[in-house]
């Protein structure tokens, strides 16, 4: 047992704790509190219906006047621009005209104004007084495509704005669809393979973990060669007079559902081939010879028998699926990204580590509820073949 | 032929129905197969386009690949970042397999589930917690951050796989090496290891493979310098697919092809030692 040890040490540092960490990444939020501390103070008590007080644009205009120049001004106004697009330009604007020279509440209030009329709008100063601790929602929240109206209640954001319940829908059809064809063709496969004698079989097999083995570039290569213009599954088609002009096979959904399929066929038909494998072949010539149809007698005798396979078959692939990110990005358009694309995206391209973080962490939950149900289903951990 | 598959007194609609089952699964072994066999022949192609007809061959692409300095210094990194971590993940997996053998603590179930999680855990997760938590300590765009996330990753698999030959192992052969005087150590290595071999390799073959194709935390991961073959194989179809992609396509093709001919060898004779080694 205590050779468990170091396994389960590195995979505890190297695993464990940083997909944990995603959780504090997720809702950490301390650009506001850190970068205008005494602003915070300042609306302490304000009731987010009146003016800010006086006090709060002189310690806004102090804060920004401390913050010119330095790291966390960028960091702030990267932070209050997710809640009001256009607050990085205003901030920026601000800070171009900082040290504000100012010494009291209305005379900082005049200055303020004066750079830019936004700082008498009340959600301007809400998007800071509601910052005003160093966890937030909001990163979780955004990714349901709901926030947190200056009032503090959770509502959803405007229709042209929201994005990501459409990208979780579509994950979601992507992977239900990808899951049914791989169940529709694996089973008559897995089927037949079952019905083959035992040299057969293990051809037929091989001929299954070849493209399993083969890397998934080599695949997604393989399948733009195939799906291009003038590729061979568009000259077969017009060859046989099906078609007059090119399909448009490749960015777009249906080259990411073919590849996809491709791909997942073999994780559908080794757990169902497996179960398969255990059935008895008398119950079905029982039924038959008691007087059933034998399409009867495998509908409603054979299939049952095989449910384990095909749910833990189908459990497996869609698993597998929702987190994909490498075949559509290769082989789809912009309308066939699936969520991994954006965790990506907000990793490498904006840089939004709290965005990532959240969508990220809505993944896992969602895949680890998956696999529970796999687990209970198939009675077993993952294993392979 | 009729006669040797189906007996005399199968109806015709059966007959029929067996028929079509058979071509449908000779297309959808088709649809498996033919298009990374259909890659294969246009890496010797002349033409600089992916295109059928061939109209005439030539090594120009394999000549090209072989000479290109990105090409060779991402399968130089493969070959360094992919062995690394299979020896990493080989030695802690099969020691926790092991340790997990025939033991029974409270939280066993938890145990495993948390050491073969990386299997589950969407890759894009893993990369981008990898990511965040490594950059602070420097071992982002490092080899030795690259190496240590893709042991992760390959782990499980030997946990798993060795896992599934220790059920073969007979529990007398231990207490044989016990009684003889041997100490677990001992035993492990003289008598444990050598009848678990093919199980061990087979593990480490399943790990090679997983780090070896590894791509999405790759992208995460690694920088210029450490660019592998997925990762330059995934910048050449995203940007310009060449026929050297389909030159390269043929050489993995044939190498994990070749993996997977030993991993299937291996399991013939797992399967043979265990039961020799019962029956005796």
């Amino acid at each position: 047992m205590i050779l468990v040890g170091p396994l389960a040490l590195f995979l505890l540092i190297i695993f464990v704790i940083p997909i944990g960490s995603l959780l504090t990444r997720a809702i950490d939020n301390p650009e506001v509190i850190q970068t205008l501390p005494t602003t915070l103070k300042a609306l302490q008590h304000w009731d987010r219906k009146s003016t800010p007080p006086d006090t709060a644009y002189l310690a806004l205009s102090q804060d920004l006047t401390k913050a010119k120049n330095s790291p966390s001004a960028g960091e702030l106004a990267r932070r209050l621009n997710y809640e009001i697009p256009g607050y990085r330009s205003l901030l920026f604007k601000t800070l171009r005209r900082t040290p504000i020279q100012a010494t009291d509440g209305p005379a900082a209030r005049d200055a303020l104004l004066a750079i830019d009329k936004r700082w008498s709008e009340l959600p301007y100063w809400a998007a800071i007084a509601n910052n005003d601790k160093s966890w937030s929602p909001y990163y979780l929240l955004a990714s349901l495509d709901l926030k947190l109206n200056s009032k503090g209640d959770v509502t959803s954001v405007p229709p042209d704005t929201s994005a990501f319940r459409a990208i979780f829908s579509r994950t979601f059809v992507i992977s239900l669809v990808v899951t049914l064809v791989t169940l529709l063709l694996g089973y008559p496969l897995s089927y037949w393979i079952t019905r083959l004698s035992k040299r057969r079989a293990n051809l037929v097999l091989i001929c299954i973990l070849i493209p399993f083995w083969t890397s998934i570039l080599v695949r997604i290569a393989a399948w733009v060669v195939l799906l291009q213009r003038e590729g061979l599954v568009n000259s077969a088609l017009m060859h046989l007079g099906l078609i007059s002009e090119p399909l448009p096979l490749l960015f777009n959904r249906l080259g990411v559902y073919i590849a996809m399929v491709h791909i997942l066929l073999p994780f559908m038909v080794l757990p169902l081939y497996s179960v398969m494998q255990s059935v008895p072949p008398t119950y079905q010539r029982a039924a038959i010879s008691l007087g059933s149809h034998p399409f009867a007698a495998f509908w409603r005798v054979y299939v049952p028998q095989t449910y384990p396979g095909i749910g833990a078959g189908s459990l497996l692939v869609f698993i597998i699926a929702v987190g994909y990110y490498i075949t559509p990005a290769l082989l789809g358009g912009a309308g066939d990204q699936m969520i991994s694309y954006y965790v990506a995206y907000f990793t490498n391209q904006t840089t939004n580590w709290g965005m990532a973080s959240a969508l990220g962490l809505i993944l896992l939950v969602g895949t680890l509820l998956l696999y529970s149900l796999y687990r209970k289903i198939s009675g077993k951990e993952l294993t392979l073949g | 032929m009729l006669k040797t598959v189906l007996p005399h007194y199968v109806s015709t609609t059966e007959r029929i129905w067996y028929y079509t089952l058979r071509i449908l699964c000779a297309l959808i072994l088709l649809f498996l197969v033919l298009p990374i066999l259909v890659i294969i022949p246009l890496s010797f192609s002349q033409s600089s386009l992916l295109l059928y007809p061939i109209q005439s061959f030539s090594l120009r692409w394999y000549d090209t690949l072989f000479h290109s300095s990105d090409w060779i210094r991402a399968a130089t990194n493969s070959f360094i970042v992919a062995p690394s971590a299979t020896v990493i993940a080989t030695v802690l997996g099969t020691l926790a397999a092991a340790g997990l053998h025939r033991a029974q603590f409270p939280g066993k179930g938890f145990l495993v589930a948390v050491l073969i999680s990386p299997m589950i855990v969407p890759l894009v997760v893993t990369g981008l917690g990898i990511y965040l938590f490594f950059a602070p300590y420097g071992l982002v765009n490092s080899y030795s951050g690259l190496i240590l996330a893709l042991a992760a990753i390959g782990a499980p698999y030997v946990v798993t796989t060795v896992s599934a030959t220790l059920q073969g192992l007979d529990p007398n052969l231990l207490r044989a090496s016990y009684s003889l005087g041997a100490g677990p150590i001992r035993t492990f290595f003289g008598v444990t290891l050598p009848i678990i071999a093919p199980g061990v390799i087979a593990g480490a073959l399943f790990a090679f493979a997983t780090a070896f194709d590894e791509i999405v935390i790759t992208l995460f991961l690694a920088g210029p310098e450490q660019v592998t073959l997925p990762r330059q194989m995934f910048t050449g179809i995203r940007e310009n697919i060449s026929p050297v992609i389909a030159a390269v396509a043929t050489i993995l093709i044939l190498f994990s092809t070749s993996l997977l001919l030993v991993l299937e060898w291996l399991r013939g004779r797992a399967a043979a030692r265990t039961t020799r080694v019962t029956s005796t």
